[in-house]
C-alpha cells in the first residue's frame, strides 16, 4: 500500500497540477467568445474528474506500479526465487500477486481523488494568476451542475483501471523468461499493454456510464 | 521412495526428456549427472510439481503428483527441501526471513521458536551471526549454505540440489559437499543432487544416474561409472572434448553423432 499508494503521490500530484494548469488554460482558448467565461471552472471541473484525472493517474501509475511490478515479478522469476516459494509449498499468486492487485486496486482510486483535487486547485491557480477569472466567477456555476454520478464514475473507471495495472503487471512478471533481457522487455511490455487496456477499458466504461 | 516412470517433456518441438525411468530409495543420495541442458534441472523440477510432464507418472510415497489437485501438490512439497543453484534467495528478506518463510506460512511457531530454528540450522550449514544480513551482504558460498538451511527448516524428507557447487571455487564446493553427505546423515534424509561436477558427484553419491539425449543412459555406483565402458559416459566423466559426444546447442538436443551409447 505504502509503495503503491503513499510513493505515488508526489508524481501523481505534479501530473495534477500541470493537468489542471493545461485544462484550464486550453478550455478557456476553445470557449473564449463564445460560450460565457462563468463555465470555464465547470467545464474543467468535468473534464477534471470524469476523464483526465483517472486517465492520466493510471497511466503514471502504469509506468510507475505496473511497470515496478513486471520487473520485481520477473526478477523473481529468471533468478528462480518464485520456484523457491513453491518449493516451500507457498503459493506463489497469493504471497505476490493478490497483495499487489488488491493494494493497487485500494490506492488506485484515493490518488485519482488527490489527483483531482490538486487539478482542480492549478486550474483554478491559472484562472485567477493568469485569465483574470474572479474565483466566485471561476467556481459559480459548479454547484448547479455538478453531479455525483459524475465524480462516481471516475473513481469507478479508476477501480477497474488499477486491476489492469496490476493483473497485466502480475501476469508479465510472472510469464518473464530469459535473465536481465526478459526483464527489461517484460517492465516495457507491462507499460504498454497496462496503456492500451487503460484507454479501451475507458472507452468500453464512458459508453456505459455516461 | 520416488519413482519417476516414462517421463517425456518437451519445450516447444525440442524434446528433453524422452522416457526417463528411475526409482529413488527412502535414504539415498543419488546424483544425477549430465551435460549442460540435458534436463537435469528439468527433471528435478518435475520432483516437486514445478513442471508438469508431457506423459508419464512422479510418484512421491506412492502418491501420483502429475494427476494432483494444486492443495494436495503444495501437501506433498512439504516434504521437500530445495537448493537452487541460484541460491534463490529472497532479496528484500533477511537471512533470518528467508530461513523462517516456511515456519511463518505453515507453523504457528513463535517468533521465539522461529529464531532458534533458524539459528539451529543456520549452525548446521556452518554460519553464525548473519541473521540479519541480507542476502546482498552474502558471498556465494554463503548464499548456497543460507539456502540450505532454508530447504532443511521445514525438516524435509527428501533434500533436493541443483547444482550445488556451481560457481564456487574448490575449497567451499568441498565444504558444500560435506555439508550434502552430513545432513544425508543428520536429517535421515533421501538426497537427490543434480551436478555435471565429477569431483562432486563421486564424494555424495551412493549412486551415479547419467541423463544423456532425454534418457537415463547409466545407473549404478561411484566404482561402476569409473568402470564403464561406456564410450559416452567415459567421455563425460573424463572430461574429454573427443568422443561420442558432440557438441549441442544450450537446451538442445544433438540430432548427429553419439550414438554408439
Amino acid at each position: 500500500m505504502i509503495t503503491i499508494g503513499f510513493n505515488s503521490l508526489p508524481i501523481v500530484l505534479l501530473v495534477g497540477t500541470f493537468t489542471g494548469a493545461v485544462s484550464v488554460w486550453q478550455t478557456n482558448y476553445q470557449i473564449e467568445g463564445y460560450v460565457p467565461v462563468r463555465f470555464l471552472g465547470l467545464t474543467t471541473f468535468k473534464a477534471v474528474v470524469i476523464e483526465l484525472g483517472p486517465v492520466l493517474t493510471a497511466l503514471m501509475l502504469a509506468g510507475r506500479v505496473g511497470a515496478s511490478i513486471a520487473a520485481e515479478l520477473g526478477t523473481m522469476k529468471v533468478t528462480e526465487q518464485i520456484d523457491a516459494l513453491e518449493s516451500l509449498a507457498i503459493n506463489s499468486v497469493r504471497y505476490l500477486a493478490v497483495p499487489r492487485f488488491f493494494a493497487t486496486v485500494f490506492m488506485m482510486p484515493i490518488l485519482v481523488i488527490f489527483a483531482n483535487m490538486i487539478a482542480i486547485l492549478g486550474a483554478w491557480l491559472v484562472a485567477i494568476l493568469f485569465l483574470g477569472i474572479s474565483t466566485q466567477i471561476f467556481f459559480s456555476e459548479i454547484p448547479h451542475f455538478f453531479h455525483v454520478h459524475d465524480v462516481m464514475s471516475g473513481l469507478l473507471k479508476a477501480l477497474f483501471f488499477g486491476g489492469a495495472i496490476a493483473l497485466v503487471g502480475c501476469y508479465i512478471g510472472f510469464e518473464t523468461r530469459g535473465g536481465a533481457e526478459g526483464v527489461g522487455k517484460a517492465t516495457i511490455r507491462s507499460f504498454v499493454l497496462s496503456a492500451v487496456l487503460i484507454l479501451v477499458i475507458d472507452y468500453i466504461l464512458a459508453t456505459m456510464l455516461f | 521412495m520416488i519413482e519417476i516412470q516414462e517421463i517425456t517433456k518437451s519445450f516447444g518441438d525440442k524434446p528433453v526428456l524422452r522416457g526417463v525411468d528411475l526409482k529413488i530409495d527412502t535414504g539415498e543420495s543419488i546424483v544425477i549427472i549430465g551435460r549442460s541442458g540435458c534436463g537435469k534441472s528439468v527433471l528435478l523440477k518435475h520432483l516437486i510439481g514445478l513442471i508438469s510432464p508431457d506423459s508419464g507418472r512422479i510418484l512421491i510415497d506412492d502418491e501420483d503428483i502429475t494427476s494432483m489437485r494444486d492443495s494436495d501438490l503444495y501437501r506433498v512439497r512439504h516434504k521437500f527441501g530445495v537448493l537452487f543453484q541460484s541460491s534463490a534467495l529472497f532479496d528484500s528478506m533477511t537471512v533470518r526471513e528467508n530461513v523462517c518463510l516456511g515456519l511463518d506460512e505453515h507453523t504457528t511457531k513463535s517468533g521465539e521458536e522461529k529464531m532458534v530454528i533458524a539459528k539451529d540450522k543456520l549452525a548446521m550449514v556452518g554460519l553464525s551471526d548473519v541473521e540479519d544480513l541480507k542476502p546482498a551482504e552474502l558471498s556465494g558460498g554463503m548464499k548456497k549454505r543460507v539456502g540450505l538451511a532454508r530447504a532443511i527448516a521445514m525438516d524435509p524428507q527428501y533434500v533436493l540440489y541443483d547444482e550445488p557447487t556451481t560457481g564456487l571455487d574448490p575449497i567451499m564446493a568441498d565444504i558444500i559437499n560435506e555439508l550434502i553427505i552430513r545432513l544425508n546423515e543428520q536429517l535421515d534424509v533421501t538426497t537427490i543432487v543434480v551436478t555435471h561436477d565429477m569431483v562432486s558427484a563421486y564424494k555424495v553419491a551412493d549412486r551415479i544416474v547419467m541423463l544423456h539425449r532425454g534418457v537415463i543412459m547409466f545407473d549404478g555406483t561411484p566404482a561402476e561409472i569409473k568402470n564403464t565402458d561406456n564410450k559416452v559416459v567415459r567421455q563425460f566423466i573424463e572430461g574429454r572434448a573427443e568422443g561420442p559426444i558432440k557438441p549441442v546447442p544450450i537446451g538442445g538436443i544433438s540430432l548427429r553423432g553419439d550414438r554408439s551409447g
